[in-house]
């Protein structure tokens, strides 16, 4: 039996009507207060995967269990355990911060004095205090963002859902929603399992990530792991004189073997990792050749997915985004 | 009832309600546009009364059951459009995640629109009264008449929620409003049923159900106490309101489909 703050799921496949196969038999195991990033391009079956997850859409086959309890035959267990922040900021334009944070304690049970202490603590946490009573149309994206978070935490959930938190929000926005989410697994051993197009952002935060495309998981691990599997730390070296291109390949070739690089470079992949920038810094300086740019590329997730797919990351969602909203109006129209 | 539940109801209906008056053009047309139809009429059609066997010599009192019709109408129109977004938008999705009980959505939903239906029969009411209309059957036929346009717009709006939550498209409720218009036009709106000498206008107008809800409230303005018109009245208004509550629980249930 799943841990009672883990996720998994076996065999998870979803069918739409007259659709795709969204999610094509994913198996997945979160532990407890790990964040777990879901990696994918549009349209790859991440947010059909949370839906199917948060009980709000059936499997077509296969099985889930999140906290513990399966998600077909113990849905409200699930969704007791369970806070969601889903794709787009689900929020009513005409209510206010604290608004929201009242309808969503009360359909919670809570009562009148624990739904103000909650509000209170949530707007606080969230930084919206002193905006917590103008109209949520007046609100920024980052700030959409913090009140759905907000809403998802408002019965203390042992597990996240958090579907493409921070889509279209610049970067300060972006740091703050990681920072709350990183706390909230480390100081409160929240479970988050986070869906994300965004490379950095499954860097930066996941402890594990799951690269998933065309409905299937096609990689599995620490971002670490994932990077080591698909190669060796490049240097790419652009000389000063451009005619020198020749003698600084010479040069790198004695820590690794050729690789593609900008037209007026040379690039190698080193044979023993990071630890050889120093010397390569020295055998230029040695041989006195001249440097415009030296840079050192550590292998990305968009290598893996590269990879693993044949295909870059960036730009890979070439299929038509369906929000899950519009999935579920879609599936029950 | 639960505390819990009546908490989410109220909560519920509250929202419908801020959410209405916060859109301004969601109160202002469903008072006035009915109120302008009706000054219209009053005006082109008062000749009207001289027609052997016409109930009243006011065409003002006549014409004043039909605002609570369209009234009505605009209201659940919006109300369903209202629900409509929140599918779009799944705001509806996060209250599907809460332990909130689909009864209490619909509850608190159609909460929102007898609020609605009450301040709008308020304002119809208060301004016939205005212009010198007497009602035949007293204060307390006031109340009944509120009471009935209440439930017409309890079962209008759970008409409207039904085809909110069955196509989640804010577009496929609004389509449903000339619809509702055309019931309106071929009913004894304009003219009673026995003075309508089209007879295949008579006969629609017969079969229309919209004719018994007007004659219904028209009966407590012009004639008084109308057993008969207020039993046909009351009786189509809780035949509707009962269909279309049990289409939309349903439709609710396929919405709300989680496990």
């Amino acid at each position: 039996m799943t841990d009672r703050h883990g996720i998994e799921a076996q065999g998870l496949v979803r069918v739409f009507k007259k659709g795709p196969r969204a999610v094509d038999g994913i198996d997945l195991r979160v532990e407890p207060g790990e964040i777990y990033g879901f990696l994918g391009p549009n349209g790859a079956g991440k947010s059909t995967t949370v839906l199917m997850l948060v009980t709000l859409l059936p499997p077509t086959e296969g099985s889930a269990r999140v906290a513990g309890y399966d998600v077909v035959s113990e849905g409200p267990h699930v969704r007791a355990s369970i806070g969601a922040a889903l794709q787009e900021a689900a929020l009513d334009p005409l209510l206010t911060g604290r608004e929201h944070l009242r309808l969503q304690t009360t359909m919670h049970g809570m009562s009148a004095a624990d739904r103000k202490q909650r509000s209170g603590e949530l707007l606080e946490r969230v930084g919206l205090t002193q905006a917590a009573d103008r109209k949520v149309r007046t609100y920024s994206g980052g700030m959409k963002r913090r009140l759905d978070l907000a809403l998802a935490l408002v019965h203390s959930p042992s597990i996240l859902f958090l579907d493409e938190p921070t889509t279209g929000l610049d970067i300060q926005s972006r740091l703050a929603l990681w920072a709350e989410v990183e706390r909230l697994a480390r100081d409160e051993g929240v479970t988050v399992f986070l869906t994300t197009q965004y490379l950095e952002e499954a860097d930066a935060l996941a402890d594990r990530v799951g690269i998933i495309d065309h409905g299937k998981i096609v990689a599995e691990g620490s971002p670490a792991d994932l990077k080591a599997q698909v190669g060796r730390p490049t240097v790419e070296v652009v000389p000063a004189d451009r005619e020198e291109r020749d003698r600084a390949a010479a040069i790198l070739a004695r820590f690794g073997e050729p690789c593609g690089s900008a037209a007026e470079g040379v690039a190698v992949r080193l044979r023993s990792g990071e630890a050889d920038l120093a010397e390569i810094v020295r055998a230029l300086d040695a041989e006195n050749l001249k440097v415009e740019h030296l840079q050192l590329h550590q292998p990305s997730l968009d290598d893996v997915f590269l990879a693993k797919t044949g295909r870059s990351l960036e730009g890979a969602g070439d299929e038509e985004e369906v929000t899950p909203a519009a999935e579920l109006a879609l599936d029950r129209a | 009832m639960s505390n819990v539940f009546a908490g989410q109801v109220l909560t519920l209906a509250q929202r419908s309600v801020v959410r209405t008056v916060r859109q301004p053009a969601n109160i202002v047309f469903p008072l006035v546009f009915p109120l302008l139809l009706l000054a219209v009429n009053a005006g082109g059609l008062d000749a009207a009364t001289r027609l052997p066997g016409f109930p009243t010599n006011s065409f003002v009192a006549f014409a004043l059951a039909i605002p609570f019709i369209q009234g009505a109408l605009f209201a659940t129109m919006n109300a369903g459009t209202d629900l409509a977004r929140d599918i779009q938008t799944g705001f509806l999705n996060r209250l599907a995640l809460t332990p909130m009980r689909g009864i209490a959505l619909l509850t608190g939903q159609l909460g929102g629109i007898v609020a609605m239906g009450v301040i709008q029969s308020l304002v119809y009411l208060g301004v016939g009264l205005a212009v010198g209309v007497r009602l035949e059957s007293g204060p307390a036929g006031a109340l009944v008449l509120i009471v009935l346009a209440v439930l017409i717009s309890i079962g209008f709006g759970a008409l409207g929620a039904f085809a909110a939550l069955r196509t989640g498209s804010g577009e496929a409720v609004q389509s449903l409003f000339p619809v509702f218009f055309v019931f309106l036009f071929l009913s004894s709106m304009a003219m009673p049923r026995n003075l309508i000498e089209i007879d295949w206008f008579r006969a629609v107008a017969t079969a229309n159900p919209v004719s018994y809800l007007i004659e219904a409230i028209r009966s407590l303005i012009i004639v008084g106490w109308d057993e008969e018109a207020l039993a046909l009245g009351f009786g189509f208004a809780f035949a509707i309101t009962v269909v279309a509550v049990a289409l939309a629980s349903m439709a609710l249930r396929t919405r709300l489909a989680r496990s």
